[in-house]
């Protein structure tokens, strides 16, 4: 039984070559998209680093959602999205640069709210402005991301610790309990952040005349069924390389039915957000959709739609592909090029405007990829993979669907 | 609809029930049903049960419930009576996909309830025989039916070996038949002969 993760060194290789490939693609961009082309050089970190990192936060959304529900099943492999989750302090840090640079380096054709002549002839923005407005945009940053990474860290530090305790049922219910109180106060911050205003703050302001409550839940539901995929990737790999004995098809199962059920779920809240503005027909929320649904992104409009909803679907829907870890394989990549994708769409027709082949958003992408494998290769290492002390071990062990 | 032979077995625990169900199976004894308080997680496999095709079943009345709801609502909107609501194109298919949603559930539901019922040959006024009283209280109950290869007094010691208790052999209709829930009558089982005896 292979317990300690050791990094392969084609994985450390794979992971440097997507890293170099980002970089060149940075550097590239730096020189291909100058002065009025600069919108899409920053365009495109915009979107892969909100994404990146909020695929990886949804990590940490999985576990304390888990540890809430009281979750036995996921402890044998509970080690990966704790992993994953210990990217998110460096993802972090690349967004906040990335905002940060945005918005007091006056980048006005990304956030047009930040050009304070907009905003003083603008009654909508200045209306907007307690909240469109840099400082309250830094502190609520500064916030949302320093707790995200405290308590992702806290989770992590905890669950190591735990290695060390012995066996004994008071040592058992302290941690329960422990893990219960912080993975409580995580969820509150998680709910009022990407639940909330984070997503509003981030990427809503782009469209800043447009508002959308489902906006921010829409945004959640996109990365959180990719973090799914992006766990059951991590799950699949180690599983095949011979690690996490203990993880069957059963947990295979699982993690297949989330993948179905929250693709339903996107698809619901897509639905929601459009289905009012499409109704009610106002000019001012049917804005957003113009470009989008009877403009040049028209064809990736239903193409998200076809690979973030009806593919999962109907792929899916059979209980044989949810326990074959190939399909499980096909589906996740999927899921997170897809939902990849629907960032595009959200941040491109109402900055770069034109659509255009994305081999610079790409790139990016596939830098943040190799990034992310580094991370968390790293991560694994760094402790055993199976949690022996956790008092759900056994019922993770015999999990049956 | 015949009437059958039959040894049946009060098991108490389902830690003693499942070993036995499985050394059923491996003896070659045909078993008959296990009648059990409460659903028993993997008892189905023990038992050798196929998969049901009750998901295939529900797939299939939730497309038709789709195709329903749509066909009918874009025949009404544009076929019989085109009203302008809104200025709303007479195909709005935003404003459809809520029914046509509720209508896959709904068609996918009572499908598989029915389908369900019919599997289980579950209906009012539908009555089959209790082999036990205690089956649906807190005794587990294996029926394994006697055919003219086994030995009653054989499958009696099996049973005893394997843990059961108050085994008895009975003469009960296997199938179902139509009576009232109140009323403790087998019509086959005084009328007809058994098949098996």
């Amino acid at each position: 039984m292979k317990d300690q993760f050791v990094v392969p060194a084609r994985l450390k290789k794979t992971s440097f070559v997507l890293m170099g490939v980002g970089l060149l693609t940075l550097l590239i961009g730096l020189f291909a998209f100058k002065n009025e082309n600069a919108t899409r050089f920053w365009a495109g970190l915009l979107q892969n680093s909100s994404f990146f990192l909020l695929i990886t936060l949804a990590s940490t959304f999985f576990i304390a959602a888990t540890t809430l529900a009281h979750g036995g099943w996921q402890i044998a492999f509970r080690r990966v999205p704790e992993a994953i989750s210990m990217a998110v302090p460096v993802l972090a840090g690349i967004l906040f640069l990335v905002v940060m640079i945005l918005v007091f380096g006056g980048k006005d054709d990304i956030y047009h709210w930040v050009n304070l002549h907009h905003v003083h002839e603008d009654p909508v923005l200045t209306w907007k402005a307690p909240f469109l407005n840099k400082s309250f945009f830094t502190i609520a940053t500064v916030l949302t991301l320093g707790l995200w990474i405290f308590f992702t860290i806290k989770l992590r530090n905890m669950s190591k610790e735990e290695d060390g305790w012995d066996l004994k049922p008071e040592t058992g219910k302290k941690i329960i309990w422990r893990n219960t109180v912080v993975a409580g106060g995580f969820l509150a911050i998680f709910t009022l952040s990407v639940g909330s205003t984070t997503p509003w703050m981030w990427l809503m302001s782009i469209d800043a005349h447009w508002f959308s409550t489902m906006y921010s839940w829409y945004t959640f539901a996109s990365t959180w069924v990719s973090g799914l995929a992006l766990i059951s990737l991590f799950v699949v790999y180690l599983k095949k390389n011979g690690y996490l004995p203990y993880v069957t098809e059963e947990h295979l199962h699982d993690l297949g039915k989330f993948l179905f059920a929250f693709s339903i779920f996107w698809t619901y809240l897509w639905f929601s957000q459009y289905m009012l503005i499409w109704y009610a027909n106002m000019p001012e929320e049917t804005a957003y959709f113009q470009p989008r649904v009877w403009g040049q992104w028209r064809p990736i409009f239903f193409l998200n739609l076809l690979i973030n909803f009806i593919t999962p679907l109907l792929f899916l829907m059979k209980r044989d592909t949810k326990r074959n870890y190939t399909a499980v394989v096909f589906i996740a990549i999927v899921i997170i090029a897809g939902h990849w994708l629907d960032f595009w769409q959200m941040v491109y027709p109402g900055t770069v405007k034109e659509l255009q082949f994305p081999w610079y958003e790409m790139g990016l992408g596939l830098g943040f990829v190799g990034l992310i494998i580094y991370l968390v290769s790293i991560n694994l290492t760094k402790a055993a993979l199976v949690p022996k002390n956790h008092p759900y071990l056994k019922e993770s062990i015999i999990h049956h669907t | 609809m015949a009437v059958k032979n039959f040894v049946v077995g009060l098991f108490d625990d389902e830690a003693v029930l499942f070993p036995a169900v499985k050394k059923v199976r491996t003896a070659g004894y045909k078993l008959h049903d296990v009648y059990t308080p409460f659903p028993i997680h993997g008892l189905d496999h023990a038992m050798g049960l196929r998969e049901t095709s009750l998901h295939t079943a529900g797939f299939i009345y939730g497309i038709t419930g789709t195709t329903t709801a749509l066909s009918f609502m874009s025949w009404v909107f544009n076929v019989d009576w085109p009203l302008n609501i809104g200025g709303k194109p007479h195909f709005p298919l935003p404003a459809f996909i809520p029914i046509t949603f509720e209508l896959t559930v709904l068609f996918a539901a009572v499908g598989m309830v029915m389908t369900f019922c019919y599997l289980c040959q579950l209906m009012p006024g539908v009555k089959k025989h209790i082999f036990h009283q205690r089956q649906t209280d807190d005794k587990f109950v294996m029926v394994i039916e006697l055919t003219d290869k086994t030995n009653a007094q054989e499958v009696k010691n099996f049973l005893q070996a394997n843990g059961a208790h108050d085994i008895e052999e009975q003469q009960a209709e296997a199938g179902w038949w139509f009576g009232r829930f109140d009323k403790d009558d087998e019509p086959y089982l005084r009328k007809v002969k058994t098949v098996n005896a």
